[in-house]
């Protein structure tokens, strides 16, 4: 079966560079699945469960933004903030929420909603762990 | 004659100063393969990001209601520098190049007359510029707590940078920092933050992309991001500058030191030589005598 090379990076390093077979996105206009000769596309990233299929494996990692650039061969996911689910407990999203809660403090009037979605998207987390 | 105890005293305390400089020297070969290894992990991203920026951009450019970050608030009146140095000095001239380099910055701009703006990541470049340019300073960022810089910092100076652009407080901001050449070499770099400039890649065509949601909001939530990186890419790069700039710096240093040493003991040798031949002189001329 054709594969897709997928990374993943953040700003500061390279999580993941693998051949996966295919690979479900959280988009912000909504969840995806990704596979090879996918149409080329450009979308931002939602909080959410990021899981990509290697073979029989799947690995998981949980993001919090950014965006994915995905071309028929490639698929690129430059997240703010990605972790593997294996290392994340309810304590560092616990953590997220008090930042995202934080960010909706702050923020002036036109950006209320995004900031608003981002922390329920950030809610959402707990339940998929 | 230098007195024989003062010339000990004096080796001894050379000597001392000789095993800071290396002890420093290996502290920052340590640090700077640290510092280097994190600059490179965060290249894929920034290269990555420039290049959809630089697509985006690209399409966007033309457009009536470009966002501002991108197209300008219109004016180029007041200028923000952003003049990123160490925390820590025995640095080489690691802090001063970046410093002159702001400073022909502002001295230009202010001829040309235009107002210009300063903030000083690190103490110091804000020691060095205080003197003559004090009172254009409108804010500093205090870095000496930070262990490891990470993109949460780079985002939160360039969040503030946004605030202030957004509420109108410049129109055009430029970022100085030392870009990483080699241990010997750094390159005192200026980069124009806002409005944001994205280099072409040449020769890599990308594919027709399909934008979800649209191009326009796309960019919008990307461009305060890529700003972040551009910010996160000067600080690593001044980093490893840093570390690479001390390196060099305490190299010398112990060098110098290990010179000096070797005068100092020839001229003490001579000395005391001088001194046990004086006596023996004495010695003899005095059993001569009787």
């Amino acid at each position: 079966m054709a594969t897709i090379q997928f990374d993943l990076v953040s700003p500061e390093r390279k999580l993941a560079s693998l051949d996966a077979s295919e690979i479900q996105i959280p988009g912000s206009d909504g969840d995806f699945t990704a596979m090879a000769e996918h149409a080329p596309i450009i979308t931002t990233l939602r909080p959410g469960l990021l899981s990509v299929k290697v073979g029989n494996d799947v690995m998981e990692y949980i993001v919090t933004g950014g965006f994915v650039e995905i071309s028929a061969t490639n698929a690129s996911v430059l997240a703010e903030q990605a972790l593997p689910r294996n290392e994340v407990d309810t304590a560092v999203i616990e953590g997220l929420i008090e930042n995202a809660t934080a960010v909706l403090k702050d923020v002036a009037a036109e950006g209320k909603d995004d900031a608003d979605k981002r922390l329920a998207d950030t809610k959402a987390l707990l339940d998929l762990i | 004659m230098p007195n024989l105890k003062d010339l000990k005293t004096r080796i001894d305390s050379v000597k001392s100063t000789r095993k800071i400089t290396k002890a420093m020297q290996m502290v920052a070969a340590a640090k700077l393969r640290r510092a280097q290894e994190a600059a490179e992990a965060g290249r894929p991203y920034a290269d990555r990001m420039n290049a959809v920026m630089a697509n985006l951009a690209g399409a966007a450019s033309g457009v009536e209601n470009a966002p501002k970050l991108l197209a300008g608030s219109g004016d180029d009146q007041v200028h923000l520098l952003v003049v990123a140095t160490s925390e820590r000095g025995l640095c080489g001239g690691f802090n001063s190049s970046i410093a002159k380099l702001a400073r022909a910055k502002a001295t230009e701009l202010t001829k040309a007359g235009k107002t210009v703006k300063i903030i000083t990541i690190g103490k110091k470049g804000r020691e060095q510029l205080k003197r003559d340019l004090g009172d254009k300073m409108v804010d500093h960022v205090d870095l000496s707590e930070v262990k490891k810089m990470g993109y949460s910092h780079a985002s939160k100076i360039a969040n503030d940078i946004v605030i202030r652009f957004n509420s109108g407080e410049f129109d055009v901001a430029t970022i100085f920092y030392n870009k990483f050449q080699s241990v010997m070499n750094q390159i005192p770099t200026e980069l124009q933050l806002i409005p944001a400039k994205f280099e072409e890649n040449e020769g890599q065509e990308m594919p027709f992309y399909e934008y979800e949601p649209g191009e326009a909001e796309i960019l919008a939530d990307l461009l305060p991001r890529a700003l972040s990186t551009q910010v996160f890419t000067a600080l690593l790069e001044n980093g490893a500058s840093e570390q690479g700039a001390r390196m060099s710096a305490m190299d010398n240093a112990t060098r110098n030191a290990g010179d000096m040493i070797d005068k100092l003991t020839i001229v003490y040798n001579r000395s005391r030589q001088a001194a046990i031949t004086n006596e023996l002189i004495e010695i003899i001329s005095g059993a001569e005598a009787l």
